[in-house]
């Protein structure tokens, strides 16, 4: 079964970081929050695989806290 | 601001009047039913059909009105056609498949549903049909019975269970009596005075917040749907619910918040606007104005040695999703041919223990849903409140977002994949079909439907061109002495030549066959029966 990569998968990591710091620029944090839900259902709905989407939601909390 | 008159504060539909109390003082009873509300006749009605003696201790002596129950979905009306008062309720109910969720001052619904996507079935998707209705219905039934002894204005004051029955005490205007009893069937509501008597548990959660109910009546028609806005002009940042009802009634149905006034809310200068601002302006009668709250608990179990629960007493969910009744019809539907089967002494009592275990697994299905209903309903955190408006902004111009609009999961049959009670399929079987565990999906037969054909209380055969020898205690039906004029039967159960389904007397699936053999079947017909 491939699992959630983990593994590098983006060909220029800053380009994307920096669209998701600029995603959110003139937002106060209410909007920053409804703007993230956004971003994360349509990733997840992209993916639509339920163990992968379990596993990151697993992971993110575990190094989160 | 109504008509109606009111005995201690609840609202009285029609008034029947307390039956004397019983002659002797010491009476000995088969079955008793504490509740007569509608899980309380229908399990009367259930047993009464199978020739059971039955006795009905209800509190109050008149049928209540008020604002209660009204939505009642396809798996409850084919139970209550099971026991002959269906087409009655469909009559009389106002049936609808589509439910549309609005967003904001739009006219456009974000998201429509369809309760019945599955076509060519006896019953609708859902009729809406108020609670006293129902209960009319269920008593016009009952009273062709003459094991079933129905008092009003009875009151269950205590109770002594013992291993092999229970004592109970009765309250009548007249003094108090006793009876005893092999089986209490609890029906008696959410605040089961025969559950606090036993001190039993009821754990789960209370939601804080307050619901406005408008039964209004109106004269305007309108189209026979669920319509339910989240954030709308006339009640900004809550949620609002509109249903058809018979007799030219609608619910209006809105979300308040915790910290109201509700004995203000109720009052007619304050629903007013409301009414107007969801209808526009029209000129309407209230038929009853109510503030309730919610909350999803269950009992740990439902079977207390000879006192059993169902219903409310036992379980209570939010009403977005119908769960309520609905989930107490289910578990009446599991009991009766169960206890049946005990009392006539073909199980042991040990077959009561899987209505526990697969009524359980129905309350919480329900509880589930209807709690996360309620927490789209109400977010409980930032994050909710952020998930929330995300997908109701998403939801207007992309479709994928719609299926996580949540205004309510709608009653549905719920299955028991693990239940004791079912016999795995052979391990080498391919099936599409309906699994065991699972309720019979209903098809167009030759005379009718096939829900009518299972609708004999028996456990049935369901075969197409299996040779088997006839197994006692079973119905056996072909396909081709059925008949499967549009092949949607043989489609919907997958039912290949050679194949073959038993089927509980509540039309769930206990087994099924590709290879057949009398062997087999019996060895099935023993588990689904308790005795494993
Ligand atoms: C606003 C609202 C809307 C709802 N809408 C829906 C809906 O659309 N669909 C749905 O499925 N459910 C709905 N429900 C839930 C539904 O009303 C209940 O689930 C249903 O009434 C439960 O039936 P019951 O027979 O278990 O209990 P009840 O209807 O509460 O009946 C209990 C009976 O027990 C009797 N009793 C109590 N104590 C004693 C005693 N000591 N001795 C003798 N008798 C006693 C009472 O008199 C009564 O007859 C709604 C509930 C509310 C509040």
């Amino acid at each position: 079964m491939a699992g959630l990569n983990l593994e590098p998968n983006i060909a220029r990591p800053d380009d994307i970081y920096d669209r998701l710091v600029a995603l959110h620029a003139g937002l106060d944090d209410t909007q920053s929050a409804v703007v993230n839900s956004k971003l994360v259902l349509l990733l997840a709905n992209h993916i639509g695989d339920e163990a992968i989407i379990r596993q990151a939601i697993a992971l993110a909390r575990e190094l989160g806290d | 601001m109504t008509a109606l008159e009111r005995i201690d504060g609840v609202p009285v539909w029609r008034a029947v009047g307390a039956t004397p109390g019983p002659s002797v003082a010491n009476e000995k009873a088969g079955v008793v039913i504490v509740g007569a509300g509608p899980v309380g006749l229908t399990m009367a009605l259930d047993l009464a059909r199978r020739g059971r003696p039955v006795t009905v201790l209800n509190q109050l002596a008149f049928v209540a009105a008020g604002s209660k129950a009204i939505c009642f979905a396809k798996r409850t009306l084919d139970v209550w056609d099971r026991l002959d008062v269906g087409e009655k309720m469909v009559a009389k109910g106002v049936s609808w498949n589509v439910g549309k969720v609005f967003h904001g001052g739009s006219g456009e619904p974000i998201y429509t549903f369809d309760m019945l996507p599955v076509k060519h079935q006896k019953m609708p998707g859902f009729i809406n049909l108020q609670q006293y209705h129902v209960e009319e219905i269920l008593l016009e039934a009952l009273a062709k019975f003459e094991c079933v002894d129905l008092r009003w204005g009875h009151q269950v004051v205590g109770v002594e269970p013992r291993d092999d029955s229970a004592t109970l005490q009765v309250r009548t205007d007249g003094g108090d009596y006793v009876i005893d009893a092999d089986w209490v069937l609890a029906c008696d509501g959410s605040r089961s005075p025969v559950r606090n008597m036993l001190g039993l548990d009821f754990q789960g959660r209370v939601f804080e917040d307050n619901f406005l109910i408008a039964d209004i009546r109106l004269k305007d028609k309108r189209p026979a749907e669920r319509w339910f806005w989240f954030d709308p002009p006339f009640n900004p940042g809550g949620s609002a619910l509109l249903h058809q009802q018979p007799d030219d009634v609608m619910r209006l149905d809105f979300q308040l918040g915790w910290n109201v006034d509700r004995e203000a809310c109720v009052r007619p200068e304050n629903v007013e606007p409301f009414v107007r601002g969801m209808l526009g302006d029209v000129a309407f009668e209230p038929e009853w104005y109510s503030v309730y709250t919610f909350q999803c608990r269950r009992m740990e179990s439902f079977v207390h040695g000879r006192v059993v629960f169902a219903g409310d007493s036992a379980h209570l969910v939010s009403p977005f999703g119908a769960r309520g009744c609905n989930g107490g019809v289910a578990d009446v539907d599991n009991l009766g041919w169960k206890l049946d089967l005990v009392l006539a002494g073909q199980a042991p009592e040990g077959l009561i223990a899987s209505f526990d275990y697969e009524a359980v697994v129905t309350a919480d299905e329900n509880i589930l849903n209807s709690t996360r209903s309620t927490d789209f309903m109400t977010p409980k955190s930032g994050a909710s409140q952020a998930f929330r408006s995300a997908v109701l902004d998403l939801a207007r111009s992309h479709s994928f977002a719609r299926p996580f609009v949540n205004s309510g999961r709608l009653s549905m049959a719920v299955a028991y994949p693990s239940s004791p009670l079912s016999t795995p399929d052979e391990s080498d079987a391919v099936w599409a079909g309906v699994a065991p565990g699972a309720v019979a999906l209903d098809a167009p037969v030759a005379n009718g439907w096939l829900l009518e054909a299972l609708a004999g209380g028996r456990f049935v055969l369901l075969h197409q061109d299996a040779s088997l020898d006839v197994t006692e205690g079973i119905t056996v039906l072909s396909l081709q002495a059925i008949g499967d004029p549009e092949g949607l039967v043989s489609a919907r159960y997958d039912l290949q030549p050679g194949s073959a389904y038993l089927i509980r007397p509540d039309q769930y699936v206990a087994a099924r066959w590709r290879r057949p053999t009398q062997a087999l079947v019996e060895a099935a017909l023993r588990k689904a029966m308790g005795k494993y």
